[in-house]
């Protein structure tokens, strides 16, 4: 094939295999994984996630060969119904291919982690067997994301949305017969219910947006609603502000907002791997993208984008604040990962597509950084733990055998993610340490990481449509700086405040590698979209699937005044947290000073606790009615049991078996058999064994015979 | 001309009918005194020997079975033996081939002892 | 010019063959060792497969022999597509009777070579009765299959029920001959012919005679007798059970071939404008037949006697599809259906009757049901084609047995004898009962049986499951020939 054709040749036809390399991936693992060896299982998973990537790469490729052309690639027939008419088909064009990056990208690098860390942490809670199902689910969620963000209607995207809700039930549920700490206890468990249900909510939400979308606009291909929109939003724009709204209900629940954001932080009990592809890097940001892609929608009613700018600038704000007082590390980044949302649903609600879906992509960068970083240094801290209580209890035990393991447990409950065990990492783990503040800058938003870029553009646009959301976000921005501060002091700096963190050691190469790149793409992500002339290659790109995009250069005052607060968040954290090392028992510095502030931060403003009271409690005490008086004692005890049972019971008993079976048939039936064998008794004496008695019954039947016939 | 054998008729039934009378008077009026000597079979005043019905050696049956077949074997040989020059070949091979499946019993009989009186 | 020529030889080849073999065999045997008397075996067996090869060779020809000068129409044999599949079968049935009878003869220290000899005898006399198209030559075929099966029956001569046997056979089948005798003599003074074809002639043109119907009625009795039929069926429980097992099996499949065979022959060319009066006596025939047969097998503990009133109640169905055969719509696939359960009922019959031979001790022992209790355990292959075999005889799928009377039902139902084919449905469910009493014993009981383990009865009874089995799957090939033989009878 020559050059000149090479550089022509489009592979939309490989579209399919973003989700079949996937699916055979974990076809495999399950089939046959069991006879392999750990690394072959992990190999296996990341081929396949690896492969998704090149896919996405070609297809990116096509579209760009193609001058920003994407296409539709038909796979199969699905629902022809009446007037609903949807087939398998996927979508290529700039913005999906773009996700399909993000997500197979990051995602690869992830399973690569992962290998690593699972490999340890299916150790450290005495189940290695259970290694192989984690690399099922993972290539599960790469193929259902696939979907996801391929799909041509709103319809395969929604499966695609399940599906992925599927995933993060299964993965945040993975250990779900213990908790955290590795009790025996239903806390995992309902971690991922939580996060099911919340989610199923949200859901609820997008199947409204959907049923109006049919009804109204006749079909749910993008497409074909796009087209139909804009004379539905001339005679009722009532619609589709409805629409709109709806689907904000389900951005609100995938992507963890206001009101729907209580299931991510419970999320952090799946292993860290998870939370770093799923609820950080991928899966949430699927509303975010679901927004970008109804952007013909949103720009009908201004109405609309209000409500989600005010959503996400909220979202952001808040959960900024909750940030503040957690003491997990993981919940720091949870909360930090709804924060960031917000950011991103705040812009795409302006009307900034580019600089949302800009944002997505350097989070997905420096997020997952963070979080397996963070995941890393939990690791080293449990493997300082456990070689300390093997040091106690003396010899050096194997973690594979059990007998060991058990008796070399602590007794002790240790917390290997809670920052107040931590301090003086830096030194222990010195690579894990760069990574994290790599990370963190790049989230704080410092010059010239990627994140200051992306954040910068939302601020601009921001400060142009909606001062108000400005300032809230700034608020939000100076919070970020300020936590992310405090976790780095907290964690990385002063004295260790336990014995494991002391003794903590430096993860394996499988899992630093990965981390690098990660951190190489944080620092060079902002490549992607400068806001200089001639820059913006992001938003070119985009502008093919949106249409004409404002694309606005850099303005040294918003981001002066932004690298300005951080600056000084991160200053007041240092003096709070960096300055003396605290020990463990001592309180936060910050309750004092803020006093109810902050215990309302330390416990989320106890909208959990809110939920419970107002919904979760009430909708318990409906169904116990339902099931105790309702089920149990009317419909059970009393319809059931005594009318249809009982009288069942007697008709049956008595009066069929009695009366109609043992009187009548049994008597009838049995008779029959008796009489057949009377029969056959008596008429087997005829045959006495005389010859002559033989002859003569000959000789009778001719006698009939023929008296028969004479006789006719 | 039925009417011809009316007189063998009559003689027929009455035979009948007077030997019947003999019989069957001297069985309803007779006494019926059974006694051991009296039930015993006549032997022509000697005491009977052994058993009534004794087995006859199954020698006799061979001979008379072997003669009867032989027997009509030759009865057959005496019509074809008349038409024979009228027959011709056809009838020559016919016999031949009669003859040699009676041949092959007679063979039998003769290699399983048959022939043989002790 | 001869009266015999070339042509008639050939028509009659395969039979020609087979007698003069038996005879060379006959003499033959007498200079064979005691000890080697398998040889006599091994050629008889080969005599009959070269006969088999010699019949079907014959595939296709359709020709008339000895007929009278001048008269091609009056003959004496014929060969048609009936004849070739009716001899086909009989050879077969030989060979399976050779291969049961190899080790049993042994085994019982019965072994003589005449027994194969008389068997090669008795299935020539049934080839001639298939082939026969006159009433004198049926008559002559008649007496050639019984004569040799009533020494047959007597063969175990220290076992006295064996001898009752064959002497019962012998008296009550020299009644019947005479009953046959008569009524061929009533027939021929009512037509003036005893050739099957100038029979049907001269009586489709008159009236019907009472004398012609009588003497039909006489013959349909004679081979009832032959077939066993009610109520001309009391000799076969007591013959069955004495004669040696193998004679008994071959009886039950060779003895009825043929004799349905001359029914059909003769009732189906001679007498169909006599279908009125005789239909409802064939019906009755039928009806009790099924009847008796079912309802006295109930009350058996010996298998041999149950077995044998089995027999009598298959009579019965194969009776079913005679019923018809005066009504030319239906009577064709009726009597194909018939032709098809004699090939299933054979197998089966063969099949059912090795396990027998398996089982059977010296002296008459192993004959009861009940000792083959546990037959499960030590030989369940042997168990599992009994139970096979016992399906086929219910009729169960997916066996021979069901397609067979399948076939039987749905002509009979064609023909409009729904009667019939109640009592026949019923008196199925009714034989039920005793098969699988036989199941249940092997299955469910627990017993230390004894087999014989020769190599031919195993593989005689393999091969009759294995038929029943695969053959009920793809039976069209058969039902196919089977239709086209008994098209030209007609």
């Amino acid at each position: 094939m020559l050059f000149s054709e090479a550089t022509t040749t489009s592979f939309f036809s490989l579209a399919p295999w973003l989700v079949f390399a996937p699916v055979i991936g974990l076809l495999i693992n399950i089939i046959i994984g069991g006879r392999f060896s750990e690394k072959l299982i992990g190999a296996v998973a990341s081929v396949a996630s690896g492969a998704t990537f090149i896919v996405s790469l070609l297809l990116a490729y096509s579209v760009w060969v193609g001058h920003g052309q994407g296409e539709s690639i038909f796979l199969a027939e699905w629902i022809h119904v009446g007037s609903l008419s949807l087939d398998w088909t996927f979508r290529v064009d700039s913005l999906s291919t773009t996700m399909m990056l993000v997500v197979s990208g990051v995602g690869t690098l992830i399973h690569i982690y992962a290998i690593g860390y699972m490999h340890e942490d299916v150790r450290f809670k005495n189940d290695p067997s259970r290694f192989r199902r984690f690399f099922v689910f993972l290539n599960l969620f790469i193929a259902a994301m696939m979907i996801l963000v391929s799909g041509d209607s709103y319809l395969m995207l929604f499966v695609g949305w399940e599906g992925v809700g599927l995933c993060s039930f299964l993965l945040i549920g993975f250990w779900f017969e213990m908790d955290t700490l590795a009790r025996p206890s239903w806390a995992n468990s309902n971690a991922a219910k939580k996060a099911f249900i919340v989610n199923r909510i949200g859901d609820l939400g997008f199947l409204i947006a959907g049923f109006l979308m049919f009804w109204y606009l006749g079909s749910l291909q993008f497409d074909e609603v796009f087209a139909a929109a804009p004379e539905l939003a001339d005679t009722q724009p009532g619609i589709i502000i409805a629409i709109t709204l709806f689907l904000l209900v389900g951005v609100a629940g995938k992507s963890a907002q206001i009101p729907l954001f209580v299931w991510l932080p419970d999320a952090m009990a799946g292993p860290t791997p998870v939370s770093a592809l799923i609820h950080a890097a991928t899966m949430v940001t699927a509303g975010v993208y679901l927004i970008a892609r109804s952007a013909p929608l949103y720009n009908l009613v201004e109405g609309a984008q209000s409500v989600v700018v005010i959503v996400g600038a909220a979202t952001a704000l808040f959960a900024a604040t909750i940030a503040v007082g957690q003491y997990d590390i993981k919940k720091v980044l949870a909360y930090s990962t709804i924060s960031q949302l917000g950011f991103m649903v705040a812009a795409v609600g302006m009307g900034a597509y580019v600089a949302g879906i800009f944002h997505l992509v350097t989070h997905a960068f420096f997020k997952a950084l963070l979080f397996l970083s963070a995941g890393s240094v939990i690791l080293g801290l449990e493997r300082g733990h456990h070689l300390l209580a093997h040091a106690h209890n003396g010899g050096a035990a194997d973690h594979d055998d059990e007998e060991e393991v058990r008796r070399t447990e602590p007794a002790e409950v240790f917390d290997p993610g809670d920052m107040r065990n931590m301090g003086g990492i830096r030194k222990t783990m010195p690579v894990t340490f760069w990574l994290y503040m790599i990370g963190s800058l790049a989230l704080v938003g410092i010059i010239p990481f990627a994140g200051f870029w992306s954040k910068d553009e939302i601020l601009l646009d921001a400060s142009l449509k909606y001062p108000a959301v400005y300032w809230l976000l700034s608020t939000a921005a100076f919070f970020t700086a300020f936590y992310m501060g405090r976790q780095i002091w907290m964690v990385f700096f002063g004295t260790a405040r336990h014995e494991a963190a002391a003794n903590a050691q430096e993860s394996p190469k499988i899992m630093t590698v990965p981390l690098m790149v990660l951190a190489g793409l944080s620092i060079l992500g902002g490549l992607l979209n400068l806001p200089f002339k001639g820059f913006h290659n992001l938003g070119h790109w985009l502008e093919f699937t949106l249409g004409e995009v404002e694309l606005l250069g850099l303005d040294p005052t918003v981001a002066g005044l932004s690298t300005l607060l951080a600056l000084a968040a991160i200053f007041i954290s240092w003096l709070l947290y960096g300055r003396v090392t605290l020990k463990q028992a001592d309180r936060d510095p910050l309750k004092k000073p803020l006093g109810f502030v902050f215990t309302g931060m330390e416990n989320k403003w106890f909208v959990d606790e809110a939920y419970k009271a107002m919904i979760v409690d009430r909708y318990t005490d409906v169904c116990r009615f339902l099931a105790d008086v309702i089920d149990s004692r009317f419909w059970h005890d009393w319809f059931h049991e005594k009318l249809i049972v009982g009288t069942y019971n007697w008709f049956s008993n008595t009066g069929l078996n009695y009366y109609a079976d043992q009187k009548i048939i049994d008597a009838f039936a049995n008779g029959l058999g008796r009489t057949t064998k009377y029969l056959s008794a008596s008429v087997r004496r005829i045959q006495n064994g005389f010859v002559r008695s033989y002859a003569l019954s000959v000789f009778l039947g001719v006698v009939l015979i023929l008296g028969y016939l004479i006789l006719k | 001309m039925l009417l011809e054998y009316l007189a063998i008729a009559v003689l027929i039934v009455l035979a009948t009918v007077v030997a019947l009378i003999a019989i069957g008077l001297g069985g309803l009026f007779g006494p019926k005194k059974k006694t051991v000597n009296k039930s015993m079979p006549y032997e022509s005043g000697m005491m009977p020997i052994g058993p009534g019905t004794r087995r006859m050696p199954v020698r006799y049956y061979l001979i008379g079975v072997l003669f009867i077949l032989f027997d009509i074997e030759v009865v057959f040989f005496l019509p074809w033996a008349i038409v024979f020059r009228q027959l011709g070949w056809f009838g020559l091979i016919e016999m031949v081939v009669f003859v040699a499946i009676l041949l092959v019993g007679y063979v039998y009989a003769w290699k399983k002892g048959a022939l043989e009186w002790e | 010019m001869p009266p015999i020529n070339f042509n008639d030889i050939e028509v009659l080849l395969p039979l020609i063959i087979l007698v003069i073999w038996a005879c060379l065999l006959l003499l033959v045997d007498l200079f064979i060792p005691k000890k080697h008397k398998w040889l006599t075996a091994l050629l008889a067996a080969f005599g009959l497969a070269l006969t088999l090869g010699f019949t079907l060779s014959q595939l296709g020809s359709e020709s008339n022999g000895f007929c009278a000068t001048g008269k091609p129409s009056i003959c004496m044999v014929v060969l048609d597509g009936f004849s070739v599949l009716v001899n086909a079968l009989l050879l077969l049935t030989g060979l399976l009777g050779v291969a049961l009878a190899y080790g049993y003869l042994k085994r019982m220290g019965i072994e003589r070579g005449e027994y194969y000899t008389l068997m090669l005898f008795s299935i020539s006399g049934m080839m001639l009765m298939a082939q026969a198209s006159d009433l004198i030559i049926v008559f002559l075929a008649l007496e050639l299959l019984s004569l040799p099966l009533y020494v047959l029956s007597a063969f175990a001569r220290s076992n006295s029920d064996s001898q009752e046997a064959g002497l019962k056979y012998f008296l009550l089948g020299a009644f019947s001959s005479g009953f046959i005798l008569y009524g061929i003599a009533l027939v021929y003074g009512a037509t003036g012919s005893t050739s099957l074809s100038q029979i049907f002639e001269i009586a489709s043109v008159g009236t019907s005679s009472l004398l012609l119907t009588i003497g039909a009625a006489l013959i349909l009795v004679g081979l009832g007798f032959k077939v066993a039929a009610v109520p001309f069926h009391m000799w076969t429980p007591d013959v069955y059970q004495g004669a040696p097992t193998p004679v008994t099996a071959f009886m039950t499949a060779g003895a009825k071939i043929a004799g349905f065979a001359a029914l059909l022959r003769v009732f189906g060319s001679a007498f169909p404008n006599l279908s009125e009066d005789i239909t409802p006596i064939l019906w009755a025939l039928s009806a009790a037949t099924m009847i008796v047969g079912n309802l006295l097998a109930i009350a058996q503990t010996n298998i041999k006697r149950m077995l044998a009133y089995s027999s009598i109640a298959h009579t019965g169905y194969i009776l079913m599809a005679f019923v018809p055969y005066g009504n030319p719509e239906v009577a064709p696939v009726s009597i194909a259906a018939g032709l098809f359960y004699l090939f299933a009922y054979t197998i089966t019959n063969f099949g059912a009757w090795g396990v027998v031979i398996a089982l059977e001790q010296k002296e008459s022992k192993g004959l009861q049901i009940s000792d083959y209790a546990g037959l499960r355990r030590k030989y369940p292959v042997l168990a599992g084609a009994m139970t096979v075999f016992m399906f086929s005889l219910i009729g169960f799928p997916p066996t021979l047995g069901m397609v067979g009377k399948f076939y039987l039902f749905r002509a009979v139902l064609s023909g409009g004898y729904t009667g019939l084919a109640i009592i026949g449905v019923v008196t199925s469910l009714v034989s039920a009962f005793y098969y699988l009493r036989v199941v249940v014993n092997m299955y469910m009981f627990a017993g230390e049986p004894k087999t014989d383990n020769e190599f031919w009865l195993r593989f005689t009874i393999a091969g009759a499951a294995l038929v029943t089995v695969v053959f009920s799957l793809v039976p069209q090939g058969l039902f196919a020939w089977a239709s086209r033989a008994v098209l030209k009878l007609f």
